[in-house]
């Protein structure tokens, strides 16, 4: 019981320190990476200015994806060593990671149509990428259809993980299937496909977005803490 | 560059500034929501245990 109880405090005095530092990262890089991107990078030879999209459609799939991961990470330690910290981590990600889902699916349409000539296609990395959005919707309805917490705990982590096999196919669509949306450019071996003036910003945005959503994160976990602690006292009170 | 040139973005302003503005105004509404929500919960926590320590 006091292993449990100690673990949301150290979280709580530790985030509290960290936040402030992850704030001004993604606040100094998402500076940095929005005058690279705006004002500094040429028109892309092919697609003119359109690759401007790239810096705020890319982070944003990418942080989509990475939060599922950490979801479906902390999912198993709830489910494994029923650490109540990891329950509420996984819960407090679900929101924030179906917002970046929706950005990406959002940023991307507005990309395809000047250049694909349509704002949607059922091609598999768009697909998948859907069912992403989908399977945040899906673990948030799934949360708030249980009263009692451990149990809703459990349930949303079976989803979480089932839902992790998603995680490969929307990387790998584009290699597995004939997709409009385009092949890996940027982790690619050899080097980059993409020129160095549009690999910075690039990057720099990415990393603000990273930062974005951990600091959002945090926050949102120490929220839950306070709100069960919160509960447990309305509940002892209830009870005299 | 002019500001006029700028904000055309070489005439697929329809599509790049949509997508900023959407990815923005997402963006701030988490930030502006979390931090409320924190506050809220800290208010209402910091008066339970108020309540607590005045009726033990």
């Amino acid at each position: 019981m006091l292993f449990e109880l100690a673990n949301p405090k150290r979280f709580l005095m530790f985030s509290g320190k960290l936040l402030p530092w992850f704030w001004a990262v993604a606040a100094i890089c998402l500076a940095a990476g929005l005058y690279l991107g705006l004002f500094a990078v040429p028109p892309d030879y092919q697609q003119g200015d359109t690759v401007k999209i790239m810096f705020i459609h890319v982070p944003a799939a990418w942080v989509a994806m990475m939060a599922y991961g950490l979801m479906a990470v902390a999912s198993a330690f709830g489910l494994i060593n029923r650490h109540p910290l990891a329950d509420v981590a996984a819960k407090a990600a679900a929101p924030l990671g179906a917002l970046f889902t929706a950005l990406a699916l959002i940023t991307g349409s507005l990309w395809g149509r000047p250049m694909w000539g349509t704002y949607w296609v059922w091609d598999a990395r768009l697909t998948s990428f859907l069912i992403l959005l989908f399977l945040y919707l899906g673990y948030i309805a799934l949360w708030n259809a249980f009263d009692d917490e451990v149990r809703a705990a459990r349930a949303t982590a079976i989803l979480a993980l089932v839902g992790a096999v998603n995680l490969p196919i929307i990387k790998y669509s584009v290699e597995w299937w004939n997709t409009l949306h385009q092949g890996e450019g940027i982790f690619v071996k050899g080097g980059s496909l993409i020129a160095p003036v549009f690999l910075w910003p690039l990057f720099l945005m990415a990393v603000g977005y990273t930062f974005l959503f951990s600091a959002l994160w945090m926050v949102r976990i120490r929220t839950e803490i306070l709100a069960r602690r919160a509960r447990s006292l309305q509940l002892q009170a209830g009870g005299l | 560059m002019s500001a006029a040139t700028f904000f055309a973005m070489g005439g697929y302003a329809a599509y790049v500034w949509p997508a900023y503005g959407v990815s923005f105004a997402g963006l701030a509404g988490a930030v502006i929501w979390t931090l409320a929500a924190w506050r809220r919960t800290q208010a209402e926590l910091a008066l339970l245990e108020s309540l607590k320590d005045g009726n033990p």
